[in-house]
């Protein structure tokens, strides 16, 4: 395929796809580890609603709102289930299915009443996103790479996924050590006077920095996968913290890349003439591979399970 | 307007909505206290999102077969299948794999609904504008139901109550149990499976009305709710009920008068309100409740601590306490005992000094177990008893002069 082709059409998409899904598969892996992984669940639905509400606010469909609008949910998200839990005593998951079913409820309804029409924001777009939309249209050829005035038509998204993942890359690289230590021993952290309970907050609020920036290209809940399925199936491939850190990236990648060729050429290989949805390719894909690692990958048993 | 839609008078097909919403909102809270009490809520969630894939092949099916893609049945029991898959997708991946039920929920849900996601493009690629509507099934849609599609709702809500009527009993002891239902012959695992068939019930009949992302909060809102009325599970059964049909009747209600506003969005804020109001207000559980009983019992701290001071002629500093004494026309406003402070001062440190002796004494054992310094003496010992220990105590005596 020829630079002139690929460059404006596909490498934008695939290159945030691809951010994306490692933006999210960092902090998933943490998620996994803390038995957290439905907390993404929960941030992904409340980010609608914090993105409508910083909409509804600024009147803009710009990064910093946005941001600050998911970011603001998931905190609201996070305070919500816990009040919940301690003031009703409720058991964690149903706390958590209560307030992430009601907060994305609002935003669905908060969505619909309000005039949106005149920017990109509207329920399925939120739901699945639109990762092939994300196109560069000042680009015609390789050698736009070079060319400020085509990269000055780069389109935003992707600014916004890279700050996300130097935001969780940062944050992991500062707290690497207390995040270590708290997921595998949260008594012995607390000991050391790591404080657990803020860090395990600020772990969720990064997470929905990641999930933001996800939102543009994949939805609300396909980022579910992201944040789940590389971590997930990185998980059965090895007993170290830093190779499945290694792994999940890997399996990112390759989630976002393969999921991303598939829908787009997929189609055409087979013989029909549309290109099927990116983002729930990229998570089949991811589901395709954490299927395989299941059922072959080297340490996919419980240790100490007799093997079956 | 709201109050003709509320009483079912407007027009033959809001009727059909609300009474299809209500009873799907009595089957699902129904059936959502059992999932609750078994803790496994957000299982949910898994099976509502992996009906997405099953609802794109059953059009995809019944198109290729040369009928209307849109046919309610057909779809709905492809939505069955695929969730029954992504079911049996969770079980195995906890089961067989380190990973840990949540990871596996997490994983089904979103790869399910990114595979249904490309089967919808498929679809839409397939055949312009006959697809329109299945989109629909991720939010809900009630606007343009058919007769038929209410029927189909109305008549699997009301089978799923009828199954859920007749199960409860061994589902009650699987909540509270295993071992012991077990023990007495039920197949646990059966039984397990049997609470997911009617949740996932629940979920496909719900598709049409709620949408697949918002039928979990039918399924877990109502139970939590009820939980706050009740410590009885047959109670909690039928309040859980209650709730879900009154959310979802309002919420219909509510949708048919504001034609714009989706159906599933409102039940399911409906619903989290009838949530939050039993929150503060449910009696026992409930914050104001915790919050009264919490203020009360401070009270009586305060004034029987105030009464032993008194009664040793020590000043009172605290404001709270002198306030209390004063209002009980026990002490004056600068800490002076009253006549009748006096004497109910006597009384209190009497009892304190009877609750030694009883603590002290192996036979009242049991008696001196209630001791927490708060309650009355009298609650625990019989006369009989009390006047054996103001014996050992010893009245008034002289001082030798």
């Amino acid at each position: 395929m020829s630079g002139e082709e690929f460059v404006p059409l596909s490498l934008t998409p695939m290159l945030i796809g691809v951010l994306a899904a490692v933006a999210c598969a960092l902090p998933g892996n943490f998620l996994v580890l803390r038995k957290q992984a439905l907390i993404g669940d929960a941030i992904s639905h409340v980010v609608l609603p914090g993105i409508v509400v910083a909409f509804l606010i600024t009147g803009v469909v710009a990064a910093a709102p946005m941001m600050l609008g998911a970011a603001g949910a998931a905190l609201v998200s996070v305070l919500m289930i816990e009040a919940i839990r301690r003031l009703g005593n409720i058991e964690p998951g149903a706390a958590m299915g209560l307030t992430f079913t009601t907060l994305f409820a609002a935003g669905v309804l908060l969505l619909e009443q309000s005039d949106t029409s005149s920017v990109h924001l509207d329920v399925e777009h939120a739901l699945y996103g639109n990762l092939e939309s994300l196109i560069w249209l000042d680009a015609t050829g390789w050698e736009s790479l070079l060319d400020p005035v085509a990269l000055a038509g780069l389109p935003p998204e992707l600014g916004r996924v890279v700050i996300a993942l130097l935001g969780v890359c940062a944050f992991l690289w500062l707290f690497l050590r207390p995040l270590v230590l708290s997921t595998f021993d949260e008594s012995f952290a607390q000991a050391m006077g790591i404080a657990t309970n803020r860090l395990g907050v600020a772990l969720v609020m990064v997470a929905a920095l990641a999930a933001v920036a996800a939102f543009d290209a994949v939805g609300s809940i396909i980022v579910i996968a992201m944040f789940i399925c590389p971590p997930a199936a990185a998980r059965l491939m090895t007993n170290r913290l830093e190779h499945q850190v290694a792994w999940s990236v890997v399996f990112a990648v390759l989630s976002a890349v393969l999921g991303y060729v598939f829908a787009g050429y997929g189609p055409l290989w087979l013989g029909f003439d549309n290109a099927v949805s990116a983002a729930g390719m990229i998570a089949t894909v991811s589901g395709i591979i954490l299927s395989i690692a299941a059922c072959f990958a080297p340490h996919r048993h419980r240790s100490g399970a007799p093997a079956v | 307007m709201f109050w003709n839609a509320l009483t079912l008078q407007l027009g033959y097909n809001a009727t059909l909505v609300t009474i299809g919403a209500t009873l799907l909102g009595i089957a699902a809270g129904v059936t959502g206290t059992f999932l609750y009490l078994r803790k496994r809520a957000l299982v949910s969630d898994a099976i509502s999102h992996a009906t997405l894939p099953g609802v794109g092949i059953a059009f995809m099916l019944m198109v290729l077969l040369g009928g209307d893609g849109r046919a309610l049945p057909g779809l709905l029991l492809g939505a069955a299948v695929s969730s029954w898959i992504g079911l049996l997708c969770v079980s195995w991946l906890t089961r067989l794999t380190r990973l840990s039920e949540d990871a596996a929920i997490g994983a089904v849900l979103s790869v399910f609904f990114g595979f249904g996601i490309v089967l919808l493009t498929v679809i839409q690629a397939m055949g312009a504008g006959r697809a329109a509507g299945l989109e629909s099934f991720l939010l809900g849609a009630t606007a343009g139901m058919l007769f038929n599609d209410a029927l189909v709702i109305a008549v699997g809500g009301a089978l799923t109550l009828v199954a859920v009527l007749i199960l409860r009993r061994p589902m009650t002891l699987l909540a509270f149990d295993p071992e012991y239902a077990a023990a007495r012959g039920i197949n646990v695992g059966r039984m397990d499976l049997a609470i997911m068939a009617l949740a996932l019930a629940v979920t496909v009949i719900g598709l049409k009305i709620v949408g697949l992302i918002l039928i979990v909060a039918m399924l877990i809102i109502p139970p939590v709710t009820a939980r706050f009325w009740t410590e009885r599970t047959d109670h909690m059964v039928l309040i859980s009920g209650l709730c879900g049909g009154l959310a979802a009747w309002i919420g219909a209600a509510l949708s048919a008068v504001a034609p714009a506003m989706p159906t599933g969005p409102i039940i399911v804020l409906v619903s989290f309100g009838l949530f939050v109001t039993s929150l503060l207000l449910a009696p026992n559980r409930g914050v104001l409740a915790v919050y009264l009983r919490h203020m009360r019992f401070q009270r009586r701290v305060h004034l029987r601590q105030g009464l032993l001071a008194l009664a040793q002629g020590q000043p009172i500093y605290e404001a709270y306490t002198v306030r209390l004494l004063k209002c009980a026309g026990l002490a004056h406003a600068d800490g002076v005992p009253t006549e009748a402070g006096r004497a109910r001062a006597a009384k209190a440190l009497r009892d304190e000094k009877r609750w030694e002796l009883v603590r002290a004494d192996q036979a009242f054992e049991s008696a001196a177990a209630l001791y927490d310094g708060l309650r009355d003496i009298e609650t625990v010992l019989t006369g009989d008893q009390i006047a054996e220990i103001d014996q050992r105590i010893g009245g008034p005596q002289g001082v030798a002069s």
